[in-house]
């Protein structure tokens, strides 16, 4: 492919013109293209160039907005009230509003991806150097960058291709926030479709991101069997020496490990971590162990466990300082976006930076040389375990009732807490002795710690909380299968087809935050749910962790029950977050390798081919992140709906279909070029459900095509029906909409369903070989 | 307790705000008034019991007495299954939030869109948001929440009241629909 960056050095050179000596040209860029597949319509797109297919889209599922603010704020002319038609200064509408936010949120999230693509990329190129070939499985993976190769046109092979896609993904999210300045655009879909673009770039950015680290630091590679890494607070062996990393970007960690194990020091050490660089860090190493998802960083800091803490970048407590001080535990920040305010001793010896940590003279140091990082946090929590007391914040027994008695019952906790929890009768009960409502709340609690910044008693009432479920974490001993990156190709073509026909009812992913509505085991119980259903389930970041979190009646967690490999009842664990781009990935492979469709440069066939045929739903359960909605964002463009939980309303819009309107739901037959009934299928873009039984309902729903054959739909109809009786109770009332024709229909459900059908005056129709697009008609007709 | 303050501290809407439904006969005129009702039932009404009493069964009641249809979200229609009533239909709240801001939808019976849409029983933020994009969206269409906490964005709302005072309203406004 094209090389950014060429340099061209000639000792001697004589010519006409001159005779040079010591010449050295740079050029910006060479085109060197050795892909054979031409190139498809739509190389680097810009921020119009899939206007037309966004809009088949957004008119289909119609945004319904949810202002979660009635004004707007963001220039001097106002506040503007913007409260049912009214316009704001600028002219602007309350939709246009609602969209112009989202573009904020998914700019944000992008613009995140991207640069920490960037900054891993760069230390990536500073230590490995230009040309580490792209290597994400050997001869197992042969379309290494789906999304890379669909978007931008090009076929990454060596580590320095991938800068130019970052250039063009930094361009693109700079161009996509202009577009929220006062006085640019001013409609609605317009703002949304740049919302799909946002996200297009993002899971560009964040195939960058991961293919650059998995092919330079000895990740898994597309291992099914990957290893298996503890997981939970049990874990942790505490007559160690603990180091704590939180977030996002890995090389700080990896060089801990490094440092460890150049010192033979492995084994004695336990590095812990929390968040996606957790995650990371057991792929590059599986004896490092995950603590928790984000939700754990307070459980976990005020435990007094960890003797140093090493924080990157992304979803990382802002007042961690403030708990790292309180614990007596060095705070070691690595990242030039989250210097917390500590002093810069990135160019100070490793000597003199342990030796200010142990003798507490410093607090706290912000180091951007992970190679230091690792010295420093190594040593450093080596001396400070053996003179640092591990006591933690969190109360005693004793103390915990005699801090409850203070309780004046304001109920201002529970108005703070995000899922409304019951935090003032257990504390009351606590102050009478009776501790087991605050253990119960454990579970649910999402570790925010808003209910201690409105207690006006100065409560530290999520310590309670924890202090009462101290034997539930002594018993947080769970098994994680270390993320194993992408999807195989022979995978892909083994699945393809029985999940294009729907024989496969489906590939549900698990993703993003845990801001869950009922407590991190809702994701385990839905993951092992639709695996033992036979669907495959993917997951990555935080809910990966979560899936892992949970036993089942044998005992045995979600990866230790189900296998790592992309068929049916598998439970694959990408990775982290950035891993989510071999999901969307898997999706764009089966319409690649699988179906044979020009890959190249070709979205629009691409999405429309995934849309109508792949059937992939995405479940965010406890999506709190603006890098949750720029995902969201970049699977919705591929055609892919999403779930999220109560929370998810407060993104500030839905994509939803109206399964009771016919003519939203026709499609061109590719065969003919008629218009024909396509179904309700997929219903919605964007959905967000009230509980994880309606959520797993809708999933079941959401995997339907049009393009299912009567096998397949009837496999889907079974497991939607099954579900629906299950968990909300009797038949639901859309089957006639669902059924296509009397093979559709499953063998055990017949007698009902053709009495419901009956009664709603049904008709068979034909299945068609389905299309959004006018000019992927075959024959042309229309 | 502030009585009209948001619920959640946080989430502060306005400028325009919910009146406040400060005793049961407001909320029965309105929907006395209402020329089709609808009442939207979540998953939180099973929560509520008060001296023995669930409060699903007071909801079951006002939809008997006043004729109004039930929507039950979520896995709600479980529990109005096993007390013998049958929900005019079953419909995820986004959904059923969806064709209410639709001023051109037919309704559950095919007469026509709701003039009056009864909330109780979804999680708060949910609710919050939802009544938003009906306050913004929907401007032909009266909102009542019949929780017992303030829900600033619906058209008429309790104020944060105790269960057993919730409880005591929900019966008045019964009550007085059987008049």
């Amino acid at each position: 492919m094209g090389r950014k960056g060429v340099n061209i050095k000639i000792g001697e050179l004589l010519s006409d013109l001159a005779h040079f000596r010591d010449l050295s040209i740079t050029v910006g860029s060479v085109n060197a293209d050795t892909w054979a597949e031409p190139m498809g319509p739509t190389p680097f797109p810009s921020l119009t160039s899939f206007r037309n297919w966004d809009r088949v889209l957004l008119n289909r599922y119609k945004p319904f907005y949810l202002p979660f603010c009635d004004l707007c704020c963001l220039c001097t002319y106002g506040k503007c009230d913007l409260t049912g038609n009214k316009r704001g200064a600028c002219g602007i509408s309350m939709a246009a509003q609602q969209s112009r936010t989202v573009l904020i949120t998914a700019c944000i999230g992008a613009a995140t991806h991207c640069s920490h693509a960037r900054e891993l990329l760069t230390h990536l190129l500073e230590t490995f150097g230009r040309d580490l070939p792209i290597d994400l499985g050997g001869t197992n993976i042969e379309v290494e960058a789906p999304l890379i190769r669909l978007v931008c046109g090009i076929k990454p092979e060596v580590l320095g291709d991938l800068e130019q896609v970052l250039d063009y993904c930094e361009n693109q999210v700079t161009q996509l926030l202009a577009v929220t300045h006062t006085g640019q655009e001013g409609d609605a879909l317009d703002f949304e479709s740049k919302v799909l673009h946002a996200g297009t770039i993002d899971l560009v950015g964040m195939e960058v991101a991961d293919i650059a680290q998995v092919s330079a630091l000895g990740f898994p590679k597309a291992d099914a069997d990957s290893p298996l890494a503890d997981l939970g607070m049990g874990t942790v062996d505490t007559t160690r020496p603990v180091i704590l990393v939180i977030g996002h970007n890995v090389p700080p960690s990896a060089a801990i490990i490094d440092y460890l194990r150049a010192e033979d020091l492995l084994t004695g050490v336990e590095v812990t971590g929390i968040c996606c660089t957790a995650i990371d860090m057991t792929r590059y190493s599986a004896k490092a162990k995950i603590i928790g998802p984000i939700s754990w960083q307070l459980r976990y800091i005020r435990s007094g466990v960890p003797d140093v803490i090493v924080i990157d970048e992304q979803c990382i407590r802002a007042d961690t300082i403030l708990e790292a001080k309180a614990i007596h535990a060095p705070l070691i920040a690595t990242s030039e976006k989250n210097c917390l305010g500590l002093p810069d001793r990135t160019l100070d010896s490793p000597d003199a930076i342990v030796d200010d940590f142990v003798s507490g003279k410093e607090t706290g140091a912000l180091i951007l040389d992970p190679d230091k990082v690792g010295e420093v946090a190594a040593r450093t929590a080596i001396a400070v375990s053996k003179t640092r007391k591990r006591s933690g914040t969190l109360p005693t027994r004793e103390e915990l009732i005699a801090l409850a008695k203070k309780c004046t019952q304001c109920v201002l906790c529970r108005r703070g807490c995000p899922n409304d929890l019951p935090i003032p009768q257990a504390i009351k009960a606590a102050g009478q002795g009776d501790l087991s409502g605050l253990d119960e709340l454990y579970d649910d609690c999402v570790g925010c710690g808003r209910c201690e910044s409105a207690c006006p008693q100065g409560l530290a009432v999520h310590s309670l909380i924890v202090s009462a479920a101290e034997r539930r974490i002594r018993e947080e001993r769970y098994t994680i299968r270390t993320g194993r990156g992408a999807i195989q190709d022979i995978e892909i073509r083994e699945v393809g087809g029985p999940i294009v026909l729907g024989e496969i009812p489906g590939v549900v992913a698990f993703v993003g935050c845990a801001n869950f509505p009922r407590g991190a085991r809702e994701v385990a119980e839905m993951s092992m749910e639709f695996a033992r259903r036979r669907y495959i389930v993917c997951t990555s970041g935080c809910s990966a962790i979560s899936a892992g979190m949970h036993r089942d009646e044998e005992g045995k967690t979600a990866y230790e029950r189900y296998p790592g490999s992309f068929e049916a009842g598998g439970i694959v664990n990408v990775g982290s977050c950035v891993a989510n781009a071999h999901i969307a990935g898997a999706a764009v492979k089966i319409a690649s390798i699988f179906a044979k469709r020009p890959l190249r440069g070709n979205y629009e066939e691409i999405a429309d081919y995934v849309h109508n045929r792949v059937g992939a739903v995405g479940v965010a359960w406890g999506a709190m992140s603006q890098k949750a909605a720029s995902i969201a964002a970049g699977f919705w463009r591929l055609g892919i709906p999403v779930v999220v939980g109560p929370h998810g309303t407060k993104y500030r819009r839905l994509l939803l279909g109206r399964a009771d309107q016919d003519e939203g739901w026709y499609v061109y037959d590719a065969r003919t070029g008629e218009k024909v009934y396509g179904g309700p299928v997929p219903e919605h873009l964007f959905f967000a459900a009230e509980t994880k039984e309606e959520a797993m309902v809708m999933v079941a729903k959401l995997t339907m095509r049009p393009n299912d054959t009567s096998k397949g739909r009837a496999i889907k109809l079974t497991n939607y029906i099954d579900l629906h009786k299950r968990l909300i109770g009797g038949m639901p009332d859309d089957i006639h909409r669902l059924v296509r024709t009397h093979a559709d229909i499953p063998v055990t459900m017949k007698s009902a369903i053709e009495t419901i059908l009956a009664e709603k005056g049904w008709d068979e129709r034909e299945i068609p070989d389905p299309t959004l697009l006018a000019h992927m008609v075959r024959k042309t007709k229309v | 307790m502030p009585m009209n303050d948001s619920w959640q501290t946080a989430e502060i809407p306005g400028p325009v705000k919910a009146s406040r439904i400060i005793k049961p006969e407001i909320a029965d005129a309105l929907i006395r008034r209402a020329r089709r009702p609808v009442i939207i039932v979540g998953h939180g009404i099973l929560e509520y019991e008060v001296e023995g009493r669930k409060l699903i069964d007071s909801i079951i009641e006002l939809a008997r007495k006043g004729e109004i249809p039930v929507v039950a979200t979520a896995s709600t229609n479980r529990e109005f299954m096993d007390r013998g009533f049958a929900p005019a239909a079953i419909l995820p709240a986004v959904d059923i939030a969806n064709r209410l801001k639709d001023h051109e939808w037919k309704g559950l019976d095919g007469k026509g869109n709701y003039d009056l849409a009864i909330f109780v029983g979804l999680p708060y933020s949910m609710e919050w948001t939802i009544l938003s994009g009906l306050k913004h969206f929907a401007p032909a269409l009266k909102t009542i929440t019949l929780d017992c906490v303030y829900q600033p964005n619906a058209g008429w709302s309790f104020p944060n009241s105790t269960i057993k005072d919730w409880a005591a309203s929900v019966k008045g406004i019964v009550d007085h629909l059987g008049e």
